[in-house]
Formats: structure tokens, sequence, C-alpha cells
């Protein structure tokens, strides 16, 4: 693992954790509002998989897909503006934070409706395989997700004709407030792939380079013509399902568990920065981690404390100019609420 | 040069045309390729373009609608076929939450060049489950385009239209209407998609139908005019949106309005007609504005039954006759 890289996904992990928990803030505030499904656990996935792709592969995400525009390189204030609201923002403040797209950057959208990830991904590679391109596409969602008639329909369209589709499941154990074993008869998600001869995989989506690796794998073996590919990214959301929703169905000690020993971000830190910690920090953070700890520490680049400093004082500068640029932005109005439906008319008028 | 064609050659003779021209048109739906489609209308089309041009998709609606979707955000031109009108209801969320939706959500970023064609209707003795016109459910969302061709003629034109837009827009077709044999002329200019068409002069009512009811409103005109009423029928050719205009101006003439539907009355395309009629002409009506509709009723599989439960050309004769003689 080259240390650019680490330090590039370190810092998209550090913006979206920033960025999120500011949202959270100025939805209590009154600023967003609506429906908020926010990302804080689950950094490491949607950064180790986006950082594997390449600017010319799609991305199909949910409605928990802030995050996901960040990484993809949409403008924090651009995502902001939308989730207030504004003409600015990257949907025009038409779509809100549910629907955020970007077409030049092939961020296909947030899908509101459960399920619907898979056949917009499917399409988009179905067009890609029938003009042969070399280009992939990424297409997330959550573990609630895999009980949809359209998961089992897309995938199996996907391998019956090797569309170049990358499955990513987001486990983060809960469908809203009911958890995998009690909607999903077979809990290992993963292994619902295989009744479509999709190869598929479970890596911990609580550490970004897992996660990391295994898109870069899968997605190697997707532009070698193999077809779809399947990665089960278990991992943990540290909020509620919404802004409107407590998470109080969830054990305490559960939340606590994970948010003191896998935090992503905290695993990340640790694997990047190389000042040595005191035994205190090793048992903070957790016996788990220690390997993984020590391992980066002989072999990893130099990333001072310091410097961790500088870069998270940056992306705070960053959401509060987002934030800035949202609030100062102007709101859409009704013409361009209609020009956006009639985008398409080509000029024809009609009665 | 015209020539008499059914309506499923007509559409056969419009995908080919486009799909010839541009190699970003494709077709997906069941039983499209290898067999040439439930009512032919992609015969032939398979050998010709080969199976990523005509897709033959599994059983399900939900998700290959979607993929046309996918496909439309990238480029691709699908012409999605869904064997029956029935099976689109599986499919609603790709047309409505998707289709209809992006190009708006997105802020104007995408365009939508999906066609979906379905054919609806009351056949014959297909039951309850194989006999709907969902035409309402699709006519209230906004950014979807509903074209109902009634011949050959307009099977031909719409589904080129249709597939020239960048704008989703379905296609609805109707079960008896396929091996119904018309004029087509491919070299005609095409009127507009959503113009409506005066099929037949009059000056004593208008009667405002669509789809296969068409004929049915000829065949009532044809009677009535040998009781001395000149019924005027204009085939609206596209619910969304609907050609106000060409329906005011032959109001302005007869001042009575007879809207003829084969879909259940409650709610249907009749109502959204009769009030944007209403809306438009109320001070030059000489009486309320009447539909003759299918009943209340899912449609029953018995013969007799099932004919008594949408219009015949009796019923419409009698309507007209009441609304012009009180």
């Amino acid at each position: 693992m080259e240390s650019g890289l680490l330090k590039k996904m370190l810092r998209d992990m550090l913006l979206a954790r920033a960025f999120e928990e500011r949202a959270a803030q100025e939805y209590a505030q009154g600023n967003i509002a609506g429906f908020l499904h926010l990302y804080p656990g689950e950094e490491a996935v949607g950064v180790g998989v986006l950082h594997a792709a390449e600017p010319a592969d799609y991305v199909v995400s949910t409605y928990r897909e802030h995050v996901h525009a960040l990484v993809r390189g949409v403008p924090a204030r651009m995502v902001m503006a939308e989730l207030f609201g504004r003409k600015t923002g990257c949907s025009g403040g038409l779509g809100g934070s549910m629907h955020l797209f970007d077409r030049e950057r092939r961020f296909m959208g947030g899908y509101a409706i459960v399920g619907e990830t898979f056949p917009i991904a499917i399409g988009i590679g179905y067009a890609i395989a029938m003009r042969e391109l070399p280009e992939a596409v990424i297409c997330f969602f959550g573990d609630g997700a895999v009980n949809q008639g359209t998961f089992h329909e897309s995938l199996n369209m996907a391998a019956l004709w090797k569309l170049p589709v990358l499955f990513v499941c987001e486990n983060n154990h809960y469908q809203i407030g009911t958890e995998i074993h009690r909607h999903s008869a077979v809990a290992e998600v993963y292994k619902r792939a295989c009744g479509y001869r999709i190869p598929a995989r479970r890596v911990n989506g609580m550490d970004v380079l897992a996660v990391h690796r295994a898109t870069e794998e899968a997605l190697a073996q997707i532009r070698a013509g193999n077809g779809p590919q399947f990665i089960e990214c278990e991992t943990y959301r540290f909020r509620g399902h919404s802004m409107a929703d407590p998470g109080s169905y969830r054990p305490k000690v559960e939340l606590q568990a994970y948010e003191s020993t896998e935090d992503p971000v905290k695993i990340a830190i640790a694997e990047t920065v190389t000042a040595y910690p005191t035994a205190e920090q090793i048992a903070a953070v957790g016996s788990d981690n220690i390997a993984s700890l020590t391992g980066s520490l002989r072999s990893g680049g130099h990333f001072p404390p310091e410097h961790l400093d500088a870069m998270q004082a940056e992306i705070a500068a960053e959401v509060e100019a987002a934030v800035h640029f949202a609030s100062e932005s102007p709101e859409p109005t009704l013409a361009d609420a209609q020009a956006a439906l009639d985008c398409n008319r080509q000029g024809e008028v009609l009665v | 040069m015209a020539e008499q064609v059914f309506y499923w050659q007509a559409l056969n003779r419009a995908l080919d045309a486009e799909m010839a021209v541009d190699d970003s048109v494709v077709v997906l739906g069941e039983d499209v390729g290898l067999y040439g489609g439930s009512y032919r209308v992609t015969e032939g089309l398979h050998a010709k373009y080969g199976e990523w041009r005509l897709r033959d998709m599994p059983i399900s609606e939900g998700s290959f609608t979607g993929l046309g979707v996918g496909a439309a955000m990238v480029g691709l031109r699908p012409v999605v076929e869904i064997m029956t009108i029935n099976f689109a209801l599986l499919a609603l969320d790709a047309i409505i939450n998707m289709a209809a939706k992006i190009p708006f959500m997105s802020g104007g970023q995408f365009s939508m060049p999906l066609v979906v064609r379905m054919p609806g209707g009351v056949a014959k003795q297909l039951a309850a489950q194989h006999s709907q016109r969902l035409e309402q459910t699709l006519m209230n969302v906004p950014g979807l385009r509903i074209a109902v061709p009634a011949t050959p003629q307009d099977a031909y034109w719409q589904l080129r239209q249709a597939i020239n837009s960048d704008e989703p827009i379905v296609l609805l077709e109707h079960e008896l209407l396929y091996f119904s044999k018309g004029e087509l002329d491919e070299s005609r200019q095409a009127p507009p998609m959503h113009r409506a068409q005066v099929c037949r002069q009059g000056g004593d009512l208008t009667i405002v139908t669509y789809s296969r009811m068409c004929d049915l409103a000829l065949q009532a005109a044809t009677q009535l005019a040998e009781t001395g009423i000149e019924a005027e029928v204009i085939d609206l050719r596209s619910l969304r949106p609907i050609d106000w205009d060409s329906c005011v101006v032959s109001l302005e003439k007869t001042h009575r309005l007879l809207i003829v539907e084969e879909d259940s009355g409650f709610s249907g395309a009749g109502a959204e007609i009769a009030a944007g009629l209403a809306e438009r002409c109320f001070l030059i009506m000489d009486a309320p504005p009447r539909r003759v509709a299918g009943r209340e009723l899912p449609i029953a599989y018995n013969a007799a039954l099932e004919a008594a439960s949408i219009p015949r050309v009796t019923d419409v004769v009698s309507a007209a006759q009441q609304l012009c003689n009180p």
C-alpha cells in the first residue's frame, strides 16, 4: 500500500465523518429537513471501494450516499447545498439528501426506494458490455435490500450476460430497526450471490485497507471479462437509520463496542500515523487492532501526528466553507423545476 | 406509397427503421428475440441485429424495465416491451419512480430516451388479470408521456417518434389492434406525437376517444348519421399531454361532448378529458359532458359478461342520441 493512497483515503474518511456530523448539526438547526441518513461508522466501505475504482467507472448508490458522492469527487459545497435544497446543489436543490446526482463524475444517483440500485446498475452494465468498454459499475446497497425482488432479478441477469457490475453490500446489520437475523433467513449476505454463480466474499468493512484490496481484486476480475462480482462489507452505523430515528432498538453495549474498538476512522488513523502510541492508547484502541497497528508502524510511511492535525484543520475549514456556500446560495425557482422536468423536450412545444 | 398492413407490422417496420439507423436502439422484453414477439412485433429482427440489440428477458418485469432506465441514462435508446400491461404493475417502480423522475430529481442532468411498449385492453376472454387498461395510473405521473396509437399509420409514426425522443414515453397498444389492418405510408410526414386527429367531421356532437374505441366511435357515427346526427370523432392519440386545442376547436362547432373509453369510468381518462374540456368550454356547451365507459367491474371470463362490461356501438349511439335530443 503506497502511503500517498493511504493518506488520501484517511483524508476522505475524516472528511466523511466531519461532513456528516456537521450535517446532523445543520439538521438540528433546521437548515436541512426531510430524511437525512448519515454514514458515520461506515466510512471504510465507501472510501475503500471508491478509491479502488477508476474515474470511468459508474457509481449507483442508495439514500445514504453523501459520502459516496464526496469520495467520488463531488465538491463538499455542492453536496451540502443539495442538503440545504439550494440551486447550487449537485441536483439543483430538486433531489435532496437521498437523490444526489453528478453526471460528469458518473455518479448515477442516490435512490430512495430500497432495491432500485440493482436494475439501474445492470442497465448501465448492459450498455458497457454491449459496447465492449473497459468500464465497470459499482452498485451499493444495504443488507435490507437483499430481500427485494430486484436483487434476485438483477443478479440473475448480471450473471446471465456477464455484466461488469460490482455489487457492494454495506451490511450494517440493520434494515432500519430490524436486525439481520430477524430479516434474513441467511444472514451471511455474500452467500446469497452463489445462487447466481457470482463470486462473492465477505470483508471487514471497518478496515479500509481490506475493503480497498477486495475491491481491486474484484474489479480486476470484472475487467478481465469474468462478469459480476460481489463483496459484502460488514460494517456498523453509529447513528440511527435517519435523523428521525434514535436507534434505540440496538443494545447500547453493541454500539459502544463498535465505537470503541471498530471505529473505521480510528483504525485508519492508527494505520496511517507513525507516531508510537502509549500503552494506554493501545489498550484504548482494543486488542483486535494491535496487530494491524504494529504492522503498519513497521511498514508504513511517515505521517507524523502534526500532519494529521493539519489535515483535520483543513477539513474543518472545508466543511465550514461548504455550509457557508450552501446557506448563501439561492433557492431554485418553480421555473427551474419546470426546466428540469422538461430538460429532454428538445424544443418541442406541447399543447 | 400507401399499403395495407397489420398494426403489428407497422410497429415492426418502425423498429426496423430505427434500429437500422441507430445502433443504440435496443429492444428488451420477454420473447422479443428468437421467438419474434408475442404479437410478432419483433419478427425477423433478432436475426438481423443480434442478441445484444434484441434481448430475451427473464420474467423479471421490474428489473428489466429498470435495466432499460439505467441503459437510457448512459446513451442507449431502449425499447422495453412488457408482454401485457397487466405485468407492468410489477414495473411501475421503474416507470414511475425511476424513468419519470430521474431527469427531474437530478436537476435536469440526465436524458431518458426510454420507450415502454405494452398492449392492454380487453381482448377475447382473457379474464380479469389479463384484461386491464391502466392508462389512468400512468396519466397521473408528471414526467411521462403516453401515446395511444389506434391505427397502423399512427403505430408506425408514434413508435418512431418515441424512440427519437429523449423523454420517457409509454406506448399503450391494444391487444385487439395487432391484427387489424390499415393504411401505412412510410413516406408521409408525421404530425407531432401528441396531436389529436379528427377522424370524421360532423357538426352535432364531438366524440373524443382513443385506441380501439376509435373504431367503435366511427361505427357509431355511421349509424348516427342514418338518424340525422352528424358526429365529429376525435382520436386523441396521446393521453399525456392531451391536445386540448383540437378538442376545443371541435366543441366550438358542435357544443356537445361525448367521451368514449374502454376503461372503467371512475377516475379514469374520461374524467380528466371531461374536466379539462369543461374548464375550457363550459360556456359554449349546450349540455353537460357525457361519458361512455367500461363498467365498474373486473372483466369476467364469460363472453357475454365480458362484452357487456365494455362499451358497445349501441351504447355510444344511444348516449349520443340522448345528448343531442334530451
